[in-house]
């Protein structure tokens, strides 16, 4: 019987580490004013509950009795490295006398705090490269060698970056707080963008054989919610739609031996279809809100997509008048392309090819193997057959991912004069 | 908590100002200057001669060297610098980003490292 309960609160330890170490960490890194302190006694909050919660009992709020023993465990801890050196006692005495606010369950401070964790490791002041590994290990909770692995840098590289990182939170005195409204829509700006990188990099990897990392999308997905959640801003659920929007089409983009299919070409039968209707139903809030941005326009876009039985049957009007708003928004010779693309469709390769000439001609996106793939398939639909050659030609020597090199031999392979 | 602002311009985008403008610039300078005092953010602040004055020395096995010009060659050039106190990061970005030459040149800014008093 003892040894049922036993088993029982270990059982809860493992789902309440799973579900709330970040949410403890988080809190404690307020309460202490320093990472490594708060990794530390988080770490060993939960060693004290895997001795103690089976024996006792688990606590009626498992949260706030870690995050309580957690401090006592900082403050021990100082305590102990204050017979060496005497400056740590006034740390220890200051940390001792601040009334700890223990968090009652769904207490909003916890969850402020997460918040506060999020545009900590999002700071602006950090290169991009740290918040991506700061937020996958603070705020997601991802071990040093699993991030290393994702984006294929050695650990030791990774380890020194999120090292570096939590150094100048220290010394150059990133506060941990949720920025005031007058900031408030750039830094969202910076935290969106670490969110969508991570997807984008486990959506379609910047180099190597394969084109998904699946797990990274996943992830990018998870704190994606987490953000919309804590802080509903119409971007933050657009950049979520988004998100659920491209991840539904995972399945139907590449085939079983990883050749790229383009969305013209996929079966949408694999479409996931939860994720779609999730999604089109965010792009409707974020836009019903009046105060959208890119990513929700971009959302607008995947959705309409997601919602036509096939590549003919889309609305293609709608879509080009989606990129109209969006190249007003977020101007980028990027966006310019896509609408092209989309001008193609509405209104045939050759108003299309215009405007991909144009964008070539001021000398933008020379370099970007899209403007010219999609150039190159402009000129096939208009029997150009010798400049689309030269323009798959062009791609191919840019393209850097195995899938995408053959995806560009089999078009040009399959040119015929 | 104290950080420095180190302010970097083009020596020779702001040479090149017409007397107008250069005039109102300094003006910038010295209503930015009045605001941080009131604020209490200001420690101390100062504008630096052009890089053509500056000397360089090092001191090598005893011998000592002097170079005409400043240690580094690069397109914008240390002009002058505040010592602020800030609440942190935030706070200081925010002061910096209201230096005039921000707008021009950029602002470097340093925490300035506190030793633990003996």
């Amino acid at each position: 019987m003892s040894e049922d309960v036993g088993e029982g609160a270990r059982e809860t330890v493992e789902a309440v580490y799973r579900a709330d170490s970040r949410r403890v960490l988080a809190t404690l890194i307020r309460l202490l004013g320093d990472f490594d302190l708060a990794e530390e006694a988080t770490h060993d909050a939960f060693t004290v509950a895997v001795e103690r919660w089976p024996r006792e009992g688990v606590p009626a709020n498992p949260v706030s009795w870690l995050i309580s023993t957690g401090r006592f465990k900082a403050i021990d801890a100082i305590r102990r490295r204050a017979r060496f050196d005497a400056s740590l006692t006034e740390i220890a005495e200051r940390l001792e006398a601040s009334r700890p606010d223990v968090p009652e369950p769904d207490d909003d401070s916890v969850e402020d705090d997460r918040l506060r964790l999020i545009f900590t490791c999002c700071h602006p002041a950090l290169t991009p490269d740290a918040q991506i590994a700061l937020t996958l290990r603070e705020v997601c909770g991802l071990t040093t060698e699993e991030i290393a692995r994702a984006f294929l840098v050695p650990p030791p590289t990774l380890a020194q970056r999120i090292v570096r990182a939590k150094s100048k939170i220290r010394d150059a005195r990133i506060p941990y707080q949720v920025p005031a409204r007058a900031e408030l829509a750039v830094r969202l700006d910076a935290v969106l963008h670490v969110i969508y990188l991570v997807f984008n990099e486990g959506y379609s990897a910047s180099s190597g054989a394969s084109v998904t990392r699946a797990d990274l999308s996943g992830e990018a997905i998870r704190l994606g919610r987490l953000l919309a959640r804590l802080l509903p801003e119409p971007e933050a659920i657009g950049l979520l739609a988004l998100m659920l929007l491209h991840e539904s089409r995972r399945a139907a983009r590449a085939t079983a031996d990883g050749e790229v299919i383009l969305l013209a070409d996929q079966d949408r039968s694999q479409w996931n279809p939860e994720q779609i209707a999730e999604g089109a139903s965010l792009v409707e809030q974020a836009l019903g809100s009046r105060r959208f941005g890119p990513y929700t326009l971009q959302a607008a876009i995947a959705a309409v997509h997601a919602q036509a039985r096939d590549a003919a049957a889309t609305d293609w009007a709608q879509i080009v008048g989606l990129y109209d708003v969006l190249v007003r928004a977020d101007p980028s010779p990027v966006v310019e392309l896509n609408r092209a693309a989309a001008v193609a469709m509405r209104d045939g390769p050759a108003a299309g090819l215009a405007l991909v000439d144009a964008i070539l001609a001021r000398g933008e996106l020379l370099d970007y193997q899209w403007a010219h793939s999609a150039r190159a398939d402009l000129c096939r639909r208009l029997g150009r057959t010798a400049d689309a050659r030269g323009s798959y030609q062009r791609a191919l020597e840019l393209a850097r991912q195995e899938p995408e090199r053959r995806f560009l031999e089999r078009r040009l392979a399959e040119l015929h004069d | 908590m104290r950080y420095l602002c180190l302010i970097y311009d083009e020596e020779k985008k702001l040479g090149g100002m017409s007397k107008t403008d250069s005039d109102a610039f300094m003006g910038e300078y010295f209503a930015f200057t009045e605001g941080i005092r009131k604020s209490g953010h200001y420690l101390a602040g100062e504008a630096l001669q052009p890089v053509q004055t500056a000397t360089t020395i090092r001191v090598r096995n005893g011998k000592m060297s002097t170079t005409d010009g400043p240690f580094a060659e690069t397109k914008e050039q240390l002009g002058g610098f505040y010592l602020i106190e800030a609440r942190d990061l935030n706070d200081a970005i925010q002061v910096a980003s209201k230096i005039p030459s921000a707008r021009l040149g950029s602002i470097e800014v340093r925490p300035i490292m506190e030793f633990a008093k003996v």
